[in-house]
């Protein structure tokens, strides 16, 4: 499903990082592991198309990064590639309800409130509708960026430091929502973590 | 962002404002020309006779003798098409009465709507406007009052109650807003006046006193009053006029040829004069009025244009003004947006990860600054008919000229698009800028 090969990034022509190649398989769930400053995140955007690659092909689904325009490509992130930040951020003068919507249509998608309604539901979140996401907690505003990644049913889910700001509780139940909503939609979940709490949650796992 | 509609909207406002005053000044100036080409009366500022006789704004310059006015008004004058007398000075609860004659109807292409024209002594026609504001109707009656000013304590108690026989169609020229009858009821009633004053003081509060609660009889038996304490005055015309009418009625002086009948020492306050065509000797004829006579003669389209080139110099100051308020108010929408594009950039960066284009993005900030040229256009538009409605108001009450505020401009439809345009090129670096945001590095860095 999501197969990265010979990626590397230079920054300034100082520091380089070189990534291991991924060949991710549909339903696939990988934990890529590293320390702070191993370039985790450069590699995230990378897969997400957010960064533009320097070395190496990305390829999700039938599809190459590096065949797309720029907007091809942010729209083929909008539909195909669901992604989790560490902070949680989200258009602020919007409510959750809004925020989900936006991105309905910024993908390309009508708007639907029975999905946004079933995938709340699903994260416990479904009083939250009609609340401002800087009126939530975090673990809560956590779980409505799991709803954002989820709602247009991506092929891939990638998760940037997901748990790094929560505590255990938090932390469990975040992952473990990411874990079964991933697999009941079918996507290939890659999380890029230094939490080693998520250690044993994974058999698949990358060492940067 | 509230500081920069804001400017907008004073800037939109003020333009407007002066599109709006302009238009409708210009368009009452205009159509109170009226074909009129030379106004003859006592000698001042040709302005102030002009603006006096043909706008009624400015106070009379004074009068003329019927004498000096007599060659004139001689229908085979070699020059004249056409004059007509106006006599001034007094009003009804602010609106001028103006002694005349039924030719005056034919410059301003007036047509009587309801009732008729007045046919004799202290009958009335009146414009649409006076009608309206004054809820007066055909057969209502009233006494006028001395000089231009509303003021009880100036009615002219002891003179004939002028009654309403006509309403003149809207014209949309001065004629609106006067009340015409014939020059005789004009002197009529000066002539009470000149008694009035002669019995001095005390008969005058009297009046006063009487005037509010008392009956018609009350004042007919006042008015026998001043007769038996002795007073001479021309007494004919109106000795009687509370007993019969029909005494009054069976001179009805309303032709000029009547008019010319008059003794030579009455007095009217100006002629307007239509040439039969305009030429050297119509413009020695105007040189030798002013040169040789004790009156003057000025032309109305000369005088006009000097309150518009007085006029135009405080226009174009305001309308620069108003550019700079604008062009302020661009920049400041271009400040507001550009720093908010720091705050908002991490959220640019989020659509951008759900989706949206560099195109998208662009978009959105342009819209943006045409949303907010938007508002301050709609709020600028509010302002100046807003605030014209309201000087519509008091202009009514200071010169009983109507404007509106309901009046809207092609040429603000114009400015509807130079808005925008602001809107737009205020929002194109902010654009670029949120089209190039690094949208890896904003999301890494927060």
């Amino acid at each position: 499903m999501l197969q990265a090969t010979g990626l590397s990034y230079t920054y300034d022509g100082k520091r380089k990082f070189e990534f291991p190649d991924i060949n991710c398989q549909k339903g696939e769930q990988w934990l890529i592991l590293g320390q702070s400053g191993c370039g985790k995140t450069t590699l995230l955007h990378l897969l997400g198309g957010l960064r533009p690659t320097q070395t190496g092909t990305i390829q999700v689904g039938d599809t190459k990064f590096s065949q797309l325009s720029s907007a091809a490509l942010d729209r083929f992130r909008g539909q195909h590639i669901g992604i989790v930040f560490q902070q949680s951020h989200f258009v602020s003068a919007l409510n959750v309800e809004e925020n989900l919507k936006l991105a309905q249509s910024l993908a390309g998608h009508p708007k639907n409130l029975q999905a946004i309604k079933s995938i709340l539901g699903k994260l416990n979140l479904s009083d939250k509708l009609k609340s401002k996401t800087k009126n939530l907690s975090q673990g809560e505003q956590q779980r409505v960026a799991i709803a954002r990644a989820l709602i247009n049913n991506p092929s891939v889910i990638l998760a940037d430091e997901p748990t790094s700001a929560l505590d255990d509780d938090n932390c469990i139940e975040v992952i473990r929502l990411l874990e079964t909503q991933a697999k009941e939609a079918g996507a290939s979940l890659l999380i890029v973590t230094h939490d080693t709490r998520l250690k044993e949650h994974f058999d698949q796992q990358i060492l940067l | 962002m509230l500081l920069s509609i804001l400017l907008l909207a004073l800037g939109v406002g003020m333009i407007s404002m002066l599109f709006l005053l302009n238009t409708q000044m210009q368009d009452k100036f205009d159509k109170n020309l009226a074909g009129v080409n030379l106004v003859i009366g006592a000698k001042g500022s040709p302005l102030q006779l002009i603006l006096c006789n043909m706008y009624h704004i400015d106070a009379p310059t004074g009068n003329i003798s019927l004498k000096e006015a007599r060659p004139f008004l001689n229908p085979k004058h070699p020059l004249i098409d056409k004059a007509v007398p106006l006599s001034l000075g007094d009003s009804h609860e602010g609106y001028r009465i103006v002694g005349t004659t039924h030719s005056l109807l034919e410059f301003y292409d007036a047509k009587v709507a309801k009732g008729k024209l007045w046919s004799s002594n202290f009958e009335v026609t009146i414009g649409t406007s006076v009608a309206k504001l004054l809820n007066l109707k055909i057969g209502d009656t009233f006494k006028s009052s001395h000089g231009f000013v509303k003021d009880d304590n100036l009615i002219h108690e002891d003179g004939e109650s002028f009654r309403v026989v006509g309403i003149f169609a809207p014209s949309g020229s001065v004629l609106d807003q006067l009340i015409l009858t014939n020059t005789q009821s004009v002197w009529l009633v000066h002539d009470h006046d000149h008694s009035a004053h002669d019995h001095g003081d005390h008969s005058h509060e009297g009046h006063n006193h009487d005037s509010h609660d008392h009956s018609e009889d009350d004042h007919a038996h006042h008015h026998h009053d001043h007769d038996h304490e002795g007073h001479s005055h021309d007494g004919h015309d109106h000795a009687g006029h509370d007993h019969s009418h029909a005494e009054v009625t069976a001179v009805t002086p309303v032709t000029i040829a009547q008019l010319l009948e008059e003794d030579d020492s009455k007095e009217i306050t100006s002629l307007l004069v239509k040439f039969k065509s305009n030429n050297y000797q119509t413009l020695n004829m105007q040189r030798s009025i002013n040169e040789n006579t004790d009156m003057q003669a000025a032309t109305p389209a000369i005088e006009i244009n000097r309150v518009y080139s007085m006029l135009g110099v405080g226009e174009e100051f305001l309308r620069w003004l108003a550019i700079i308020i604008i062009f302020v108010s661009g920049l400041s929408v271009f400040i507001s947006l550009f720093s908010s594009l720091k705050d908002r950039k991490y959220e640019l960066s989020l659509m951008r990860v759900m989706g949206a284009s560099q195109v998208k993005l662009f978009m959105l900030i342009i819209l943006e600054g045409l949303l907010l040229a938007f508002i301050g256009y709609v709020l600028g538009m509010l302002l100046s008919h807003g605030g014209m409605e309201l000087l519509a108001n008091y202009m009514q009450e200071a010169y009983r000229y109507t404007f509106t505020g309901k009046q809207f401009l092609p040429k603000e439809g114009l400015l509807f698009l130079a808005t925008l345009l602001i809107g737009f090129i205020a929002a194109l670096i902010p654009a670029i800028q949120a089209y190039q945001t690094n949208i890896s590095e904003t999301l890494t860095n927060g």
